[in-house]
């Protein structure tokens, strides 16, 4: 049997150390009528078999289409080394540091990890990550109801739509309140947000840029949170953010993030990355693992995870969330990927995705009937077309040139039916949106 | 060993993409740009390799070292599963594309996958439906406490409480909790559940009952069909918590057990990595009268065999998750159940709990074993003899990583003084069990005659026992704090 | 270590009261049982407790503990010290490691004598 190392001889052996005349005795407690009643899995296959069988799977799917397609999860170039380092069994086949003089490898790099997205988001703490970007924005929106008491929770209708879906999920029976403030033709309605945040809101959320790609700056909305003892939430976009007002510059008190931009692949939505950070008056209100720097009784620098007395299995029911198992690697993989681009490489990353959108923009809105949903707004890597006809049949029409125009509004925005959010990332050439501009008017 | 910051020189290149022809400032107001440095690090491709490569030598994983942590199934993870998960027919896939107009046909490969694997999952547990949305164990219980709510609250009958033996898991009270539950806490007797204390606290607003089988003790629930009984008299749901599925693949199927939800754990039981802490994947399993609550969106697969995903569940608890899971996870669990088949999944448990008894058998003249009797795929003993000579059981963990072995679980569950929980799993051949075996015995002798030797452990590692409670104090978590 | 001139509650705090304020913080053996802390949380000064009720949170590396006011009242003052140096309420539980004075508004009730106290310390020993 594959994986099973023991010999028929040694399995004799162990069971006559046990005492045990076979191994079936070994599962005598499982009463007769507890036992299966069937166990219809099919036989097992070799490695070549199963193999065959998944390339198989996978050659049904296209994936060789060239694609504007992002709504917060980008195709941004991955060297080659990130592969390389992320195969180290010392690194993958480790479980969460439990004994740290064991796992200097993993507790350092979730210590240079939290440094980095600090850094990237000048926020003063950060977590060793969550599950995704939306159960992110989930457990910020909780830690600012636990800090604050409060029960209101005002949210931008901006925000990207499937994140504020997994909130509503996961709030409907904590009696919360959640107030969403429409946008304005792609923009976040600032004077609706500011005069939505009152003395009983525990928290704003908006994203930047939003979900329609704009661009804005919250530090006056901010402010008045702060004026109202409300927690500030942005939800932002890592790849972007070396060349964005931060969110710790705009004043926000909890910033998240979908990781997956820094190096990991589409993977059809997961593993991700929850990216946390926030500021330190609200550190013991985070969720999930932190490492924390210490030394040993030589003085010896050494990580451990710290302030663990928030979490689960020292207060269960009392703990600041449920997450056990997080996205470590998916951690370390944005990590080895920040370094190997650094400093230089991803603000080189961000500035030719926002080139390649502006020229992507420029070439369809010389397309007569095609304009932008809010042209008085900057957008950095993605932006909103709006086209003569439902941006639905441009897909189609599109996807039959081998082309993924972008993502259609109407599903989450009534009334934007004829929307269609473009994205570009530095992997996109001219040729390749010069010919999507091509295939567009042909369509219309 | 520095940090990769302190290693960092500027204007050292890296992996960088092609000059831009422009600026963001070209297209983006000033004001709304960052302007300064973000203070990431700046190093060749040789740097990050090495630095990477010396901090992964820091670490014990499962292909370096015997890694016997009770509780968290740390066997073999197959390599071939890596390269599954790599394939670019599954890796490049954008998690939009199914909603695009005709987005389904673009994706078909992927959503058989997911349906495949959802009607093994199904087959191995004997539960009617499962959604491989939740991304861990934690995320499932979630997943569970949600739908036990949804369940009741559309009976008409909304409940205020969730039962959890002492011996549970941490994330169980906390993910009850978190779902808007008030958690009660049941004493275990003889290591196990006592029918009759859960029976004085199972009142009409008991919404659920969550257990683990075998428990936290490695022992089976002996009185599961009385439990099972008690339960259904209450209108309350029975969750299973998946952590300890190794133990009774092909033994137990905890759907014709009478169990409700079920929350597996693919990096515990099917073989994929834990990653140092992550991803991991937690798919929940329901009984027919749970499907209408399942989250959304579903895979559905029809007559002509075609795959879509469905989202017109007007009962469904709604999104638990942006997508579908961390399907890279399910993509490697769904090659290593192809891989075993139903025999080889049989015999996975079948050499669990052979070598978690051979184990207990072999230790349990020197270790006290409060529940002396066989185990499943795991045991719990105590150190509280060794604690005369002032040995703990975080001592003897520290003596382990000193000879090479990773710690069994220590200090849980909590029910047990000094506890050390080990779970060697079925990957593990005799001679690497007879090794630690013999390792264990010499500190267990050293803990008798020279203590000091244990309680100086760790020496041969890149850090001593390092102070946690400076830590906690002085906060630094990042190379900016403190 | 059960000062005399003490009053204690069940979960282990105590308070001295001494016209109509009552200074309060935890025992001896609690911040035993804790081990090294690392942490209090503390209540606003103007907050109102009833007694028993939930006024904060400890914690120590392995563990955390809430806390619970012994007495009814206002919050007068908080500890400002246990902030930067929570390892206070280790080295002097009943003196610099007093956690907050409040203004006592209800008789106490339920709070124990030393030597009450003495056999509940004793039994979770």
């Amino acid at each position: 049997m594959p994986y099973i190392p023991h010999t028929p001889d040694e399995v004799r052996e162990m069971l006559d150390v046990i005492g045990a005349a076979s191994i079936d005795e070994l599962f005598a407690e499982i009463p007769a009528e507890l036992r299966p009643k069937s166990f219809d899995v099919p036989p097992g296959l070799t490695e070549m078999e199963v193999r065959r069988r998944l390339e198989r799977l996978a050659a049904k799917n296209r994936t060789d289409m060239s694609s504007f397609l992002g709504g917060g999860f980008y195709d941004h170039y991955v060297p080659s080394a990130a592969d390389m380092l992320l195969a180290r069994g010392e690194f993958y086949t480790a479980y969460t540091p439990y004994q740290p003089e064991a796992s200097q490898g993993t507790l350092q790099a979730i210590f240079e990890y939290q440094t980095a997205v600090a850094r990237l988001f000048e926020m003063e703490c950060a977590n060793a990550g969550v599950y995704d970007g939306g159960t992110a924005l989930y457990e910020a929106v909780m830690m600012a109801v636990r800090h604050t008491r409060r029960k209101k929770v005002v949210v931008s209708e901006a925000v990207n739509p499937i994140y504020r879906i997994v909130l509503a999920t996961y709030t409907k029976n904590l009696r919360l309140t959640l107030v969403t403030v429409p946008h304005m033709r792609g923009s976040d309605d600032m004077a609706a947000l500011t005069q939505a945040v009152d003395a009983e809101t525990a928290a704003v959320v908006v994203q930047n840029p939003n979900f329609f790609g704009t661009i804005q700056d919250f530090t006056s909305l901010f402010s008045t949170a702060r004026d109202q003892g409300a927690v500030s939430i942005l939800s932002g976009y890592p790849v972007l953010q070396t060349v964005l007002k931060t969110p710790g510059a705009m004043g926000a008190d909890i910033a998240t993030a979908e990781g997956q931009s820094l190096g990991l692949p589409l993977s059809f939505g997961g593993p991700y990355l929850g990216i946390m950070t926030c500021r330190k008056a609200l550190v013991r209100q985070m969720p999930g693992r932190i490492a924390g720097r210490t030394a040993d009784a030589s003085g010896r620098t050494g990580y451990v995870l710290t302030l663990q007395a928030r979490e689960q299995h020292i207060r269960r029911q009392k703990a600041t969330s449920n997450i056990c198992s997080n996205q470590a690697l998916c951690a370390l993989r944005a990590l080895v990927n920040l370094c190997l681009t650094g400093e230089e490489g991803l603000t080189r990353q961000a500035a030719l995705s926002i080139e390649n959108a502006h020229y992507a923009a420029m070439r369809l809105c010389c397309i007569p009937e095609i304009t932008l949903l809010n042209r008085d707004l900057p957008y950095g890597n993605e932006f909103t077309a709006v086209f003569p006809i439902n941006a639905k049949k441009i897909v189609r029409a599109l996807a039959d040139e081998g082309i993924v125009a972008g993502f259609p509004l109407g599903r989450y925005y009534p009334g934007l039916e004829n929307a269609l959010l473009v994205c570009c990332t530095e992997k996109h050439g001219r040729d390749e949106i010069d010919r999507l501009a091509r295939k567009v008017e042909k369509a219309l | 060993m520095s940090t990769v910051f302190a290693k960092s020189v500027p204007g050292r290149e890296g992996v960088w993409p092609e000059k831009p022809r422009t600026e963001p400032v070209d297209f983006i107001p000033e004001g709304l740009l960052r302007g300064r440095d973000a203070n990431l690090p700046s190093l060749s491709e040789l740097d990050v390799v090495r630095h990477f490569t010396r901090l992964s030598s820091k670490n014990y994983g499962v292909d370096s070292n015997f890694y016997p942590l009770g509780s968290c199934t740390m066997k073999y993870n197959p390599k071939f599963t890596e390269e599954v998960a790599a394939l670019p027919g599954f890796s490049r896939l954008h998690p939009l594309a199914p909603q695009l107009p005709g987005g389904g046909d673009m994706v078909p490969g992927a959503l058989e996958v997911m349906y495949e694997t959802e009607q093994l999952l199904c087959q191995i547990t004997g539960m009617a439906a499962f959604t491989l949305h939740p991304m861990a164990g934690a995320h499932g219980e979630l997943t569970g406490a949600l739908m036990m709510a949804a369940y009741h609250a559309d009976k008409g009958h909304a409940k205020t409480k969730i039962i959890c033996p002492d011996s549970a898991h941490g994330t169980n009270p906390a993910s009850a909790a978190i779902a808007g539950y008030e958690v009660v806490s049941i004493a275990s007797k003889d290591g196990i559940i006592d029918p009759e204390a859960l029976a004085a606290v199972l009142d009409d607003q008991v919404a659920g009952v969550m257990m683990t089988v075998p428990n936290t003790l490695g022992l089976f629930e002996r009185h599961l069909p009385r439990i099972v009984e008690l339960c259904r008299a209450a209108d309350a749901l029975l969750y299973y918590d998946g952590a300890n599925l190794n133990a009774i693949l092909g033994k137990l199927r905890v759907g014709d057990a009478g169990f409700d939800v079920v929350h597996l754990n693919l990096h515990k039981t099917f073989g994929t990595p834990h990653g140092g802490g992550g991803p991991g994947s937690g798919p929940v399993g329901v009984s027919e009268r749970l499907i209408p609550y399942l989250p959304i969106s579903r895979v559905f697969k029809d007559e002509a065999g075609r795959f879509s995903l469905r989202y017109d569940y007007p009962k469904s608890i709604g999104y638990v998750a942006p997508f579908y899971g961390n399907f890279g996870v399910m993509l490697k669990a769904y090659a290593y159940i192809l891989r075993l088949g139903g025999e080889g999944l049989t015999r996975v448990s079948e050499n669990a709990v052979l070598a978690a008894n051979y184990l207990r058998k072999r230790l349990d003249d020197l270790l006290d074993v409060p529940f002396d009797r066989t185990c499943m795929h795991e045991f719990v003993a105590s150190a509280e003899r060794q604690g005369k000579n002032g040995v703990h059981a975080l001592d003897i963990a520290k003596a382990l990583l000193d000879r090479g072995y990773h710690a069994p679980t220590i200090y849980f569950p909590l029910i047990v003084k000094e506890a050390i929980m080990i779970e060697p799993t079925e990957t593990e051949s005799k001679d690497t069990l007879d090794a630690f075996v013999t390792d264990l015995r010499e500190i267990l002798a050293l803990a008798e005659t020279n203590p000091a030797a244990i309680t100086a452990a760790p020496v041969t590692l890149p850090v001593g026992r390092l102070d946690e409670t400076r830590a906690a104090r002085a906060m630094e978590i990042t190379d900016d704090l403190g | 270590m059960i000062p005399k001139d003490l009053l204690y509650s069940k979960s282990h705090e105590w308070a001295k009261i001494e016209g109509g304020v009552a200074v309060v913080g935890i025992t001896h053996f609690a911040q035993e049982q804790l081990g090294d802390i690392t942490y209090v949380d503390l209540p606003q000064v103007g907050a109102v407790f009833e007694a028993g009720q939930e006024m904060g949170s400890i914690e120590s590396v392995k563990a955390a503990s809430e806390l619970y006011c012994p007495v009814s009242g206002e919050v007068l003052e908080v500890n400002p010290e246990l902030d930067a140096a929570p390892e206070k309420v280790n080295a002097d539980p009943y003196g610099e490691g007093w956690m907050i004075k409040i203004k006592v508004t209800d008789e106490p009730i339920d709070l124990m004598s030393p030597e009450e106290y003495a056999e509940i310390a004793q039994a979770e020993h």
